[in-house]
Parts: structure tokens; C-alpha cells; sequence
């Protein structure tokens, strides 16, 4: 399995490709949005929601041996594209890379530019919820 | 005559831009107006030449500010046709207006039982600080329902009052829809029950002409930057004989008569609700603004922007999937809507990424989403400089934005 770094490395060149095109961008992450594996109904309860200044996002996790499997839904499209890229890097690692995971490609994508820096709050939370998560199995790895 | 608003357009620096490779659309003039070219040089002559803090200077400067700062509050005065300049008091902005009537007439006069009426189309700012002031008085809200259009409804309004409506404050044109409410009407209601009233004017002064004595409202609430003004700067109307009798908001320098240790006396209104050194540049720099909508003519301006709505309201309305929300029969240039199968955020930012603004959300009125099922909506919003042209652009990306969910 390739690294957490070659994945984000991958993402960085899909976007160097589109270039400062900003449409084109944003059609392409709501193209990787549409890819997301269907968000299990029962999920979709209010303990599930991290709340961004416009978009709601669902998350929620299995334990798949000792990695984590990740799995996220979003009211708007856009917000979507941009969680898929972070399944992408983190769904199927173990806690300990997820906690250490220095996530480069948001910024090198140039991702503020895309959501606009308002949003970026939202993005912020959603990894932090993500870094939980693999902090909650570590603990449970450990007992 | 009609207007020439390439040449008006020169006027407004920012407007000449590029965003995201294409020529900005900026229509989001309801969060805040652009600024002309008079109102920054404004403020820069204020800060190179006159900078000074006004009242009580015994040099020049202070008196050349003292005199321009006094000269803005006699062109507002001018502006809402209030009586006199001392019933024109400086905030920062409609919000701290409404919050010192809330706070100041407020805790004065409301007691426990009594109510407080506000409608459904309120922002925000015009809902929390009397839900505070009930909280803390144990007085009842009141709310005013709409229809499906975004109409307030009168007859319901007219059931909620009685002897126990103590206050009225109500949006006079709703910022997320454009609906104007018919608040002649209801000041004259709320008065015959012997009710005060507020007007939330913050995006009515723009656009209607606004006479506070024709109207009779107690209080009329706006600000300067959607006024093509400064921003951090809002006024406050209120009529002599109910400021008054209002405690004063804020303590501090300028709004006090005489201080001891054993008592203050306040200052005469104004001064005594515009506590600590004001925000002198923007307001100077605001007369400018006020000049620039009396150059152009209110009437003048309003008939642009109503042309520019009828040619939205068509063109957008022939998008598949377009779904207009507020469709009020009176109405400024406020275009909200929402387009099928779409997220307002996913709109906003695919319009962004073809240079042009708008707005996307709740507009700070979730009570009213609520009430009209919705999570948000997004709204255009046109002021003078606005072209249709402009607005053809607009449809054209809509449509092809339009298109992914409505084959």
C-alpha cells in the first residue's frame, strides 16, 4: 500500500494538472465527491455531525484489524470532493500514521483558495474529528 | 433621464477588477455597498489634514473636525427628514443602534408581562437583543407570521396587539428576501395601543425614501457602509422626547455633564448616547456618501434597480431549476433563490469561481429559513452600478451551473 505521502503527493499532481483554473477545479472535486460510497442511513444522527459555517458533514468510522476505515457524507457537493481527498489519505491506516499524518496537500493543493478561508474552519474540524478517532482506537489497541 | 452608469461606475475603484480571470460581478451589495471615490479620498483628507479629536479642542483641527463631524449628523438629519440634528445619534453600525434602544429604553421601561412584537423576516440583530431584554425583564415575544411570498401578515399583527404591546421593532425591507414591509401601517397600529416602534432601516435607506416624521416611527436603526459609506459607523434616530428620557447606553468621556465622585450628570443629547471618542473619519467621510445618493437622485437609483430586478427576475427565471424564494409583491433589488437538487454553498462558490458575488446561507434570519423550509438560499443583490449586462452574465453561469442537476 502506498504511503500517506505518496497518496497526497498523487492529489498535489491531479491538481498541478487542472492548474489556476478555479471552475475546473471545482467540477473535478465534486466529480470525487459523487465516488464516495453511500453513507449509511443509520449513521445520519446528530452525534455524527461536525457542524462548518454552511455544510454539514457526517462521520463515522469501522475498525477493519488494527486500521480504521472511514466513512463521511456532506450536505453540498463541493464539501464532499474535498472529504473524499481526505478518506483518500487517512481510510485504511492505522491510528498511529493517522496521528502522525502531517497533511501538506491541503495547503499545497491550495484548498483556501478553492472553499475560501471562512471554510476552511470546517476542514479544520473535520481532521481533528478524524485525528480523534484514531486517538479513541489507539487507546482501545492499548488495553 | 436615465442614468449613465458606465460613468457611474467610474466613480467605484473597486468594481474595476479582475477575480478568479474573469471582470468581477459584485451583487452583493446587500451585505455592503461598494465605496465611491469621494468617500476614500474623504478619509484620507480627514487623516493627511484635519485629524483631531472633536469637541472640547480649543485649537483648530479640532474645531475643523467638531465642525465636519457635526456637518454629517446635519446631513443625516437631512437625509430622514428628522426634526433636528440632536435626534441623530452615531453608532457602530444598525445593530449596536438596536441594542442600545434595547438596552436603554428597554430595561427602563419594559416590565414583567409585557410584549414585545418583532416579525418573522427579522435579522438576527433585530431578534437576540429583545429575547435578552425579555429574558432578563420576563416580558413576551411576539412574533408577526408571514405568507408563503414573504408578506408580513397584517391581520395577524393586528391580533397580537393590546394593551400590553409595549414595543414594536420591525424590518423594513428584509435583507434575505427584498420584501418591503407596509410599516406606515403598522406604526400607525402599534400606536393606537400606545406601543413605541423601531425601524430596522438597514437595507431600506439604500434603496426607498425614508422620511421618519411622515412615517412616525420612534427609532430608525441603519448603517453607513450599505450606504455606500464607511464601514463601523451606524446611526441611530430616535425622537427627542423618548431619548430624553433614555438612560444613557454607555458610560464614559463625552456623554457626561459633570462628573464627581458622588454623582454624574449626562450630557444633552446626542453626546449623552455617544460615549468615548467617535468614530470620527468614517463619519466625516459618510457625508460623502450621503452627497453621492443625492447626486444621483434616490428616485433615480430606485428605478434602475427596480429595472435591474425585472430583468433578473426574467432571466433567471427561465433557468431550469431556478426556484426564486420571496416573490413579495413590494420588493427591492434582492434576488433569493435556490436551484433545485443544489446546495446554496455549492452555488456560491461555482459563481465565485466565475467572478462573481453573491451571498449563500441563512443571511443571519434562521427563524426565517425555518419557517420556509429551507436550509439557506442564495441572493443577489443589485445597487446603482450594476448593469444588465452584468446580470445576463450571471444567467449565463447559472445556467451551466443550473445544468448539473437539471438535465
Amino acid at each position: 500500500m502506498s504511503s500517506i505521502q505518496d497518496i497526497q503527493n498523487e492529489i498535489i499532481e491531479e491538481f498541478e494538472i487542472l492548474g489556476d483554473d478555479k471552475e475546473s477545479t471545482i467540477y473535478y472535486i465534486m466529480e470525487l465527491g459523487s465516488q464516495l460510497p453511500k453513507f449509511p442511513e443509520e449513521e445520519r444522527v446528530d452525534e455524527n455531525i461536525i457542524k462548518g459555517c454552511q455544510s454539514k458533514v457526517w462521520l463515522t468510522t469501522r475498525g477493519d484489524g488494527d486500521r480504521i476505515q472511514y466513512l463521511a457524507d456532506s450536505n453540498t457537493d463541493i464539501t464532499k470532493g474535498l472529504i473524499s481527498l481526505l478518506i483518500r489519505v487517512l481510510s485504511g491506516r492505522t491510528p498511529q500514521e493517522i496521528l502522525k499524518a502531517d497533511l501538506d496537500f491541503i495547503d499545497k493543493i491550495g484548498m483556501g483558495n478553492i472553499i475560501g478561508s471562512q471554510r476552511s474552519n470546517g476542514l479544520s474540524a473535520m481532521i481533528k474529528q478524524m485525528k480523534l478517532y484514531a486517538l479513541a482506537y489507539q487507546a482501545k489497541q492499548n488495553v | 433621464m436615465p442614468l449613465n452608469i458606465e460613468e457611474i461606475r467610474t466613480m467605484f475603484p473597486v468594481l474595476h477588477q479582475e477575480v478568479n480571470g474573469k471582470p468581477l460581478i459584485y451583487f452583493d451589495n446587500a451585505a455592503t455597498t461598494q465605496k465611491p471615490q469621494s468617500v476614500l479620498d474623504a478619509l484620507t483628507a480627514y487623516y493627511e489634514h484635519d485629524n483631531s479629536n472633536i469637541h472640547r479642542g480649543a485649537h483648530t483641527l479640532a474645531d475643523r473636525a467638531t465642525r465636519y463631524y457635526e456637518e454629517t449628523r446635519d446631513g443625516v438629519k437631512n437625509f430622514i427628514n428628522a426634526n433636528e440634528s440632536a435626534e441623530v445619534i452615531f453608532t457602530k453600525g444598525t445593530t449596536e443602534s438596536i441594542n442600545l434602544v434595547a438596552s436603554s429604553f428597554g430595561r427602563k421601561f419594559i416590565t414583567k408581562g409585557d410584549e414585545i412584537i418583532i416579525s418573522t423576516l427579522e435579522h438576527h440583530s433585530n431578534i437576540v437583543p429583545w429575547q435578552m431584554l425579555c429574558e432578563e425583564k420576563e416580558a413576551i415575544l411576539k412574533i408577526i407570521p408571514i405568507n408563503d411570498k414573504g408578506e408580513i401578515l397584517l391581520e395577524e399583527f393586528e391580533n397580537l396587539l393590546s394593551d400590553k404591546t409595549k414595543f414594536v421593532s420591525i424590518v423594513h425591507v428584509s435583507n434575505a428576501l427584498g420584501t418591503i414591509n407596509p410599516v406606515k401601517e403598522i406604526i400607525k397600529k402599534a400606536h393606537q395601543v400606545g406601543a413605541k416602534v423601531l425601524l430596522d432601516g438597514a437595507q431600506s435607506t439604500n434603496h426607498l425614501d425614508i422620511d421618519v416624521q411622515d412615517l412616525d416611527c420612534d427609532f430608525l436603526a441603519f448603517s453607513a457602509h450599505k450606504l455606500y459609506g464607511p464601514t463601523g459607523l451606524g446611526i441611530l434616530y430616535g425622537k427627542r422626547s423618548l431619548l430624553e428620557i433614555m438612560p444613557p447606553y454607555q458610560g464614559g468621556g463625552e456623554m457626561i455633564k459633570e462628573v464627581t465622585f458622588a454623582k454624574t450628570t449626562y450630557n444633552e443629547i446626542p453626546f449623552k448616547f455617544e460615549a468615548g471618542t467617535p468614530n470620527i473619519a468614517d463619519v466625516i467621510a459618510f457625508q460623502k456618501a450621503l452627497d453621492f445618493i443625492s447626486f444621483i437622485g434616490k428616485s433615480n437609483i430606485k428605478k434602475h434597480e427596480d429595472e435591474l430586478l425585472d430583468h433578473a427576475n426574467e432571466t433567471f427565471g427561465q433557468i431550469k431549476g431556478f426556484v426564486p424564494v420571496g416573490t413579495a409583491s413590494e420588493k427591492v433589488s434582492v434576488v433569493s433563490f435556490n436551484i433545485n437538487g443544489m446546495h446554496p454553498f455549492d452555488v456560491g462558490v461555482m459563481l465565485d469561481a466565475n467572478g462573481i458575488a453573491v451571498r449563500t446561507g441563512h443571511h443571519c434570519t434562521q427563524p426565517l429559513m425555518q419557517r420556509l423550509g429551507l436550509e439557506g438560499t442564495v441572493r443577489a443583490s443589485f445597487s446603482v452600478y450594476n448593469t444588465k449586462s452584468e446580470i445576463d452574465q450571471m444567467a449565463v453561469s447559472l445556467a451551466k451551473i443550473a445544468k448539473i442537476k437539471n438535465k
